[in-house]
């Protein structure tokens, strides 16, 4: 389950022949750890996180994953079919994958209480708040027990106190269950606080500039207060404006 | 606002209009002289109305079934045509263009052939219905394929679920609002339709449906009783349509915006 090993070797992607997303990248990602890829807008990390779960191919280069792995894809919106409850919308990967009915009732009810939205199982989405919805789309992503979890900006629509309280609730998650992990940010603070390394990414085409190890252990709220937070934080936002500024020039 | 409230409501400046409408009718086939052979006032149709109303009644019945037939033909091979044009680019592209001959082929053309090929009665009726109020359907279903959200559709790519499984629980279930409003627009074509081909192709006589009976009271200058029958085949197409609120309404109420 916490075996999920990505190797990337000179990956490229260019849309439309002209616009390069990404740049001849080589990256290792660890088994059983979270990495946040952080750049700037429109820097080309969400099509990295793409060609890492294969939704894109690369233009050039290869991506690999092993073992093949069963995976949770979180996107920016919650993405959730509106003519469906918040429990079937929850167990839709599980039925897409052809499970019985009454298993994927009881693994989406069981993932809806560990996001805490237990009550709200047969609610349609529109009856929900932002964070709820965003909650059920952790929810699903996390149904069919994945070994590897893509999160895409998952929280950037949100305020910042209910993205705070989602993040707490991923980091307390995904670290329960060893999952490999790739977030995509461009949040500093979420990358530092949720991830075990951040992948520093420079302005489009994306290159990496520079990688953080990040030494915390437990994620609780006070970890944002500490200053070897602040330290960190500071840190990488230099190293990420001094890349942008690179670009400018 | 009560439910019982908010119908009154929306029934209430429609109604009007029709009863201001029928009163300047009314007055201007009287102040006008204008004979009832040209042109009968709505208290003579009402009369008409009156008076005929077991034949009007087993009239609107059989052009009711007619209607319902050709609609519900149009309703299923509309959304399966649809379905096969999104899921066949090829279709898409070659053929999709030509079903606008539906749309422009004159029914009155083709009704006299369609008699020879179905032969008189309730078959070539029900086509007639069938063939004016597809298009609506066909191009709600294509227009609602089309556009679902590329954000769920990659919900399914990931997955790797075949289009036909994809279609069974997205697409279809996403197109339902515009696959109401083709339905909406085919019900009053069904109507028409079905009038049409009974011009041509029903039987006349005692069991003659609306459309027999406005060709028969048109020879005999019953104007009256052609205006009724006509307020007869729009009180149909009224309740067809009606009833096709209802459904989208039942089937909608709890999700999209259009039936809240």
């Amino acid at each position: 389950m916490s075996g999920v090993e990505i190797e990337l070797r000179g990956v490229t992607k260019t849309f439309d022949r002209s616009v390069e997303a990404v740049a001849p990248m080589d990256l290792d990602l660890r088994p059983g750890r979270v990495t946040a890829l952080l750049g700037p807008t429109g820097c080309g990390k969400s099509t990295l996180l793409r060609m890492i779960g294969g939704v894109e191919t690369p233009t050039a280069g290869s991506v690999a994953v092993r073992p093949k792995p069963r995976i949770g894809f979180c996107f920016q919106e919650p993405r959730l079919l509106p003519w469906r409850n918040v429990l079937r919308n929850v167990g839709l990967p599980l039925e897409l994958d052809g499970r019985p009915r009454d298993v994927c009732r009881r693994e989406a009810q069981r993932r809806l209480e560990m996001v805490r939205l237990g009550d709200a199982a047969e609610l349609l989405p529109a009856a929900l708040s932002g964070g709820m919805r965003m909650r059920a789309a952790v929810a699903r992503s996390l149904v069919a027990d994945p070994d590897l979890l893509l999160l895409d900006e998952p929280f950037g629509a949100l305020d910042e106190v209910t993205r705070f309280r989602l993040d707490e609730e991923v980091a307390t998650l995904v670290r329960e269950q060893s999952i490999t992990v790739v977030l995509v940010t461009h949040s500093i603070s979420e990358a530092v606080f949720l991830a075990d390394e951040v992948v520093v990414l420079s302005p489009r085409p994306a290159r990496i500039i520079e990688r953080y190890e990040i030494p915390f252990g437990e994620r609780v709220a006070s970890l944002r207060g500490t200053e070897e937070f602040a330290r960190l934080q500071a840190s990488i936002y230099a190293c990420l404006r001094g890349g942008m500024m690179e670009d400018e020039r | 606002m009560s439910r019982r409230a908010g119908v009154f409501a929306a029934v209430w400046p429609p109604l009007l209009v029709v009863v201001i409408l029928l009163v300047l009718w009314e007055l201007v086939v009287v102040l006008f002289s204008i004979p009832e052979y040209l042109l009968p006032t709505p208290i003579a149709v009402g009369r008409t109305m009156i008076e005929q109303w077991p034949r009007l009644i087993a009239a609107t019945g059989r052009t009711a079934t007619a209607t319902l037939a050709g609609f519900a033909a149009s309703a299923v091979l509309g959304v399966v045509a649809g379905s096969l044009l999104s899921l066949v680019p090829l279709a898409r592209r070659g053929i999709y263009p030509l079903t606008l001959l539906l749309q422009m082929v004159p029914l009155v053309a083709i009704a006299p052939m369609l008699v020879i090929w179905f032969g008189i009665g309730l078959p070539s009726v029900i086509v007639a219905a069938c063939i004016v109020s597809i298009f609506p359907v066909i191009a709600g279903t294509l227009d609602g394929l089309q556009s679902v959200d590329a954000g769920l559709e990659e919900i399914f790519r990931i997955h790797r679920v075949g289009r036909i499984r994809t279609w069974w629980k997205l697409g279809l279930p996403w197109s339902i609002p515009s696959v109401i409003t083709g339905l909406r627009i085919a019900a009053g074509l069904a109507v028409i339709g079905a009038i049409v081909g009974e011009f041509v192709g029903a039987y006349g006589g005692q069991h003659a449906p609306l459309g027999a009976i406005i060709t028969s009271a048109l020879k005999q200058n019953q104007t009256s009783t052609v205006f009724a029958a006509i307020a007869m085949a729009s009180a149909l197409g009224f309740l067809l349509f009606g009833l096709v609120n209802l459904g989208g309404w039942i089937l909608l109420r709890r999700w999209h915006a259009s039936a809240q």
